[in-house]
Formats: structure tokens, sequence, C-alpha cells
């Protein structure tokens, strides 16, 4: 167990820098998420933490020390795979064994720490299965077994959900938080996937194109997004981003209408999340429907600001319906509103 | 009703194939037929008459001390041939897996010998090795050691096997390196982070992981070294000195065209085409039904 800390991080491949001064404080035995579109350095950010790609200037630090120049075996931590990396000419017991082997771990524990984790992790009938026997849903058991019984200080996990079926994700995301919880092993998990990085992390670092967007809690990035991008990335479905004009404490719309709040900014971008609209009947923001999306407990609507072609969907309880054309007045609350410097993207105000 | 659909009987099919087959059996069919013929005639010492005996060649080959010896050798030469160019194909594979910068380069002068025909390969060991002029009798006259594989029979081994075997490298090199780069690099990282360093990375991971190819190679090194290693032997010590590199196939050559016994010869043959039947048989059986792990 230990805290990690990341100092002015940047990697480049030649003259192209990927990742951009990133830096953080992870707690010992915090969940951290980095979250982000593919391409963003996430995974590159992960593999230098776990030793796999070179730092070029900045501290990796794991507990005390700086392990910038540690091979990846001496930093005592474990990873995860996203294609699993299983040996595939081991059997499942061996696959689990191996680290404990390669330390020169007595026999008869090797043997309890690889039955151990293998009760945790349901895997005991498969222990002497070659990983081609396995499912996938198995043999991603299997990774997490081989992290499990090396007792690392950090636990790494590159996209490990990202090859199983929906169904199944949404299973083992729960599994992993449990077993995370139990253990209390300080935890990095890479995924592009927003609901995954809520449900799992204490803590989420959003990366954009190599820079850090935003570093919180998912309540906070949610309710405070820093930037128009992890406003627009965190929530599902996304934020409505609208440019206003905001003058004397009123924000106009590009329809006409007038919203409270703001300041004399002249263009910025207005930020409305979907679920916080509420059709009242007489509100400004007048939507023209172009269709409903039925979910059961609630209804998406997809609709344009009227008289405009700015795109609105707006989240509502239970059933709705109306015929495409029909107007409806949504008001907002002023604490809901998310308003952004049109040029740099960052959150102004509250 | 499944309806069928019927072709007339027509001459084409058998036209596209007939070059085919007219060339496997004009210059494989016929000859091994031949050579089966043959190899049951004895003929008298003047050529001019030859008798059918059924096996008494086979029956001389039996009863012939030389001709195990020859065998045996035969055996020693080409497991040294295999270990020597695999084991070197290996190491150069292994390394040029992990050169990132000027990887093309690499490759490209390591695939080069293998263009080399075998007889050129064998004169240019020749020439290194000649005793009175070559650079390396020189060097190792230096450190004591008296080169002369005209007459010493261990070293005129020792070349053959080192020339056959350098040229068969750039082969290896080529499928260690496929073998290599098709492991999952993922499987490997795996491993580093498990705490596994380079030397036990590359005996518990690769070299398991490439056994398939090593197999498959083991039989091509084999029959590359009991058939294809006739021109290098021929080029560099002509069998000698005493018969100490003469292997099965350049003793096919001696007794048939020097010693003219053609049908010795022809059932010495006979024993080697069966034994590249077995080997293309052990190679169909476990290769392509690839080496389970």
């Amino acid at each position: 167990m230990a805290t990690i800390t990341l100092k002015d991080l940047v990697k480049a491949y030649g003259d192209t820098e990927v990742l951009h001064h990133v830096a953080a404080d992870i707690q010992d035995g915090e969940f951290l998420v980095i979250v982000g579109p593919s391409g963003c350095g996430k995974s590159t950010l992960l593999r230098m933490i776990a030793g796999l790609e070179t730092v070029t200037s900045g501290e990796v630090s794991i507990g005390d020390r700086m392990v910038n120049k540690l091979e990846p075996a001496d930093r005592d931590i474990a990873m995860v795979f996203q294609n699993y990396a299983l040996y595939p000419h081991m059997s499942v017991r061996e696959n689990m064994a191996y680290g404990l082997k390669i330390r020169k771990i007595d026999k008869g524990e090797i043997n309890r720490r690889v039955e151990e984790a293998a009760d945790i992790l349901e895997l005991r009938p498969y222990l002497d299965r070659k990983p081609r026997q396995l499912s996938g849903g198995q043999r991603q058991r299997v990774a997490m077994g081989r992290a499990i019984v090396r007792d690392p200080q950090v636990f790494l996990f590159d996209e490990p959900l990202s090859n199983l079926d929906a169904k199944l994700r949404v299973q083992m995301r729960l599994e992993i938080r449990k077993l995370q919880q139990k253990l209390g092993v300080t935890s990095i998990y890479v995924t592009h996937d927003q609901v995954e990085a809520m449900t799992l992390g204490d803590r989420l670092m959003v990366l954009n194109g190599g820079y850090v967007e935003q570093l919180g809690t998912p309540i906070e990035l949610y309710d405070r997004p820093a930037t128009v991008f992890v406003a627009g990335f965190i929530g599902s479905p996304a934020m409505n981003l609208i440019t206003v004009e905001a003058s004397e404490n009123q924000l106009k719309l590009p329809n006409g209408a007038y919203l409270e709040g703001g300041n004399d900014l002249g263009k910025v971008t207005l930020g409305i999340r979907p679920e916080h609209l509420v059709s009242d009947g007489i509100g400004p923001i007048r939507v023209t429907v172009q269709l409903f999306e039925q979910l059961g407990a609630n209804t998406l609507l997809h609709g344009v600001l009227e008289g405009t072609d700015c795109d609105i969907v707006a989240s509502l309880p239970g059933h709705v319906s109306a015929s495409a054309g029909t107007v409806m007045c949504f008001s907002v609350q002023a604490q809901n509103l998310h308003i952004f410097d049109i040029q740099t993207g960052k959150r102004i105000g509250a | 009703m499944l309806k069928r659909v019927h072709f007339p009987a027509s001459a084409l099919p058998y036209l596209l194939v007939a070059p085919q087959i007219l060339i496997t059996v004009i210059f494989f069919i016929w000859p091994a037929s031949q050579a089966v013929y043959q190899s049951f005639l004895i003929e008298d010492a003047f050529g001019l008459s030859s008798e059918f005996v059924w096996f008494e060649n086979y029956q001389v080959l039996w009863d012939d001390d030389q001709y195990f010896d020859t065998f045996w050798r035969t055996i020693v030469f080409s497991a040294c041939v295999a270990v020597l160019s695999m084991g070197a194909a290996l190491i150069l594979a292994a390394f040029a897996d992990r050169v990132v910068r000027g990887a093309t380069a690499y490759r490209t002068l390591l695939i080069w010998p293998y263009a080399v025909a075998p007889v050129l390969a064998g004169a240019l060991w020749v020439f290194m090795f000649n005793p009175t002029l070559g650079i390396f009798p020189y060097m190792l006259d230096m450190v004591g050691i008296d080169w002369n594989h005209y007459l010493n029979g261990t070293q005129a081994m020792m070349l053959v096997i080192i020339a056959a075997a350098w040229k068969q490298i750039a082969y290896n090199f080529l499928f260690y390196l496929a073998a290599m780069q098709s492991i999952p690099r993922s499987v490997i990282e795996a491993a580093a982070i498990d705490g596994a360093g380079p030397m036990r990375r590359f005996k518990d991971f690769i070299f398991p992981l490439i056994s398939p190819t090593t197999f498959f190679l083991l039989v091509i090194n084999a029959v590359y070294a009991f058939f294809d290693t006739f021109g290098i032997i021929h080029a560099v010590t002509q069998g000698g000195p005493a018969n100490s590199t003469t292997i099965l196939v350049y003793k096919v050559f001696n007794d048939g065209f020097i010693g003219l016994d053609l049908g010795g010869s022809a059932a010495q043959s006979v024993i080697l085409m069966f034994l590249v039947i077995t080997m293309t048989v052990v190679q169909f059986r476990y290769v392509e039904r690839k080496v389970e792990y």
C-alpha cells in the first residue's frame, strides 16, 4: 500500500509531446480512474507509472521512492492488461504463481496464496486449465488473480473490461470495486467509458489531448466541470452546450430568449444538463420537438431551440410524448447553469 | 429436391493440370523409379552388361561397416549443423527483436547469406580457412593451433559444419524473428512486471512460445544438412581427408560417379529417398497440426 505522486510528468516521442506536465497526488488506498477519449495519452500515462514507457521529464514516485529509473519488476506493482496478457502455455495456477515463483517464495506459501485468490475470484475449478480453455470473463478473473496474489503496493488497470460484453462488464465492474475496497490497494484504472469511470473511481482524472482537464471526485466533475470538455464528457446524455450572449446579468439565447445569470462577458458557452431542464409550460427555453426516445423510467427529448438549428436534449421523468414540431417550454434553475469562456473553454464563476 | 448441376465431361481440366503432372513424372517419378530399378542391378567391371540381383546391393550396404560409419557421421554432421545454425539464428533474432533503430538494415544484412549459392558459400570458407593463404589459420596459429583441414579430419568436419550452418542461419533467423514478433507484446510486458528479467523472459516465455517454430526448423534443417550440403562439401573438402567429411549424399555421388558402382549408389539413394519420405511424414503429422502448448 502506498501513495503515488506524479510530478510535472512529460512524455515526448521525438519532438512530439504527447503528455503535458501531468501532476497528481494519489492517496494510499485510493481508486483513481484516468478517463478520456482514445488517443488522449491515458494508456501512455499508466505505462509510464508501470515502467513500460520511459519518462521524458518529471517524476513518478510510489510510496517515498522515486521510481523513474526502476525496472517494472522493482516497482512493486501489478498490472491487468486489456487483452489480459495471460501466459498461453501455462495453466491458470502457473499463471498466478509465476510472479511469486520468480521472487523465490516458498512453495507452500505460493499454493496458499494462489488458492486464496482463486477462492476470492471463484476460479477453483479452473486452476489446472490453460487460458485458451477459459471464457473471456474467466480470463479476466485470472488476470486479476495474477495481480492479487502478488500483494503489490499498486494495481494498474489498462481498460480491463473493454473486451467483455455489456452485461459481464457491469458485473465485473462491481467486482473490481468490491475487491479493491476489500484489499485496500492503491489503484489506477484507465478507461474511455465515462460510466465505468464514474462508478469505479474515488477520483477521476479527465485527460484530453495530453492535458489534465480536471481531477476530482465524480460528483465534483458532474456538478462543477472545470472545462467545456469535461462538461461534455461526463454525464449521459451529454450536456447541452449553447453559445450565448452575456450582458447585465442576463444570458441571451440564440433564439432571443433571456435567462438570468452571468455577467458582462460578451460571448460565452452555456452548459445545461438534459436532466436539469424542467418542462413547466412557461419557461423561457422554447424547444421545437424532433423526436422522443422512450427509456421507460424517463424520456429523452431531442429538439432544437425554436427558430434556430441549435440542438437541445432534455431528459424528462416518466413517459412524455408530443408530435414532432410542437414547441415545449423549459426553465432551468440558476444554480444548474454552467458558464464557460468561449476561447479557453474554462469555467467562469461558481 | 436438390438440383444438381452436371458439367459436361471435358478435356479442359486434364489439360490444365497436365504441365504440372508432366514435370512431376519426368523429373521426379521417372528418375525415382529408375533409381529403384537400378538399385536391383549389378554392373560388370567394364560397364558392358548388368545383372538383376534383387536385394544384393542392399545386402552389401548392410554388411559394410563404412556405410554405417557414414550414416553415423551424417547424423553427427546434421545435428551439429542444425544446433549451430538454429542456435546462432535464435540469438540473432532475439537481439533483432529488441532493436528499434535500423531494424530493417539489420534484417536485410542477416538475410543476405541465404542468397549465396552453396558452392560459393563453400568457396568463401575454403579461402578463409586455406592453411597457407587463409586469414583464420594465420590467426589460429597465433594462439598455437595448427589448422590444416586437408590433413586433419576433425578440422575438416568442423569447417564444413561451420560453412553449412552459416548458410542456413539466414533462413532460421527469418522464421525465428517472425515467430518472436507474433508473441503479443503485452505477454512479455506482463512477465516483466511479474519480475522476470530479460534472460528469464527468454527462457520462460519466448522460447516456449516459439517451440512450434523450433520443431519446424529442426525438420527443415535436418533435411537441409542431409541433402542440400552437397555443394558445400564438394567445394570445401570433396569428402576428405580419408572420407572424414563424406556424408550419405556425398557417398552416393562418390560411389556412383567416381567409383562407378551404379547399383550400390542407387541403393543408397533409395535409402535416402525413404529417409526424406519419413521426415516429410513427420513434418506433416506434427508440424502441420502445430505443437500444442
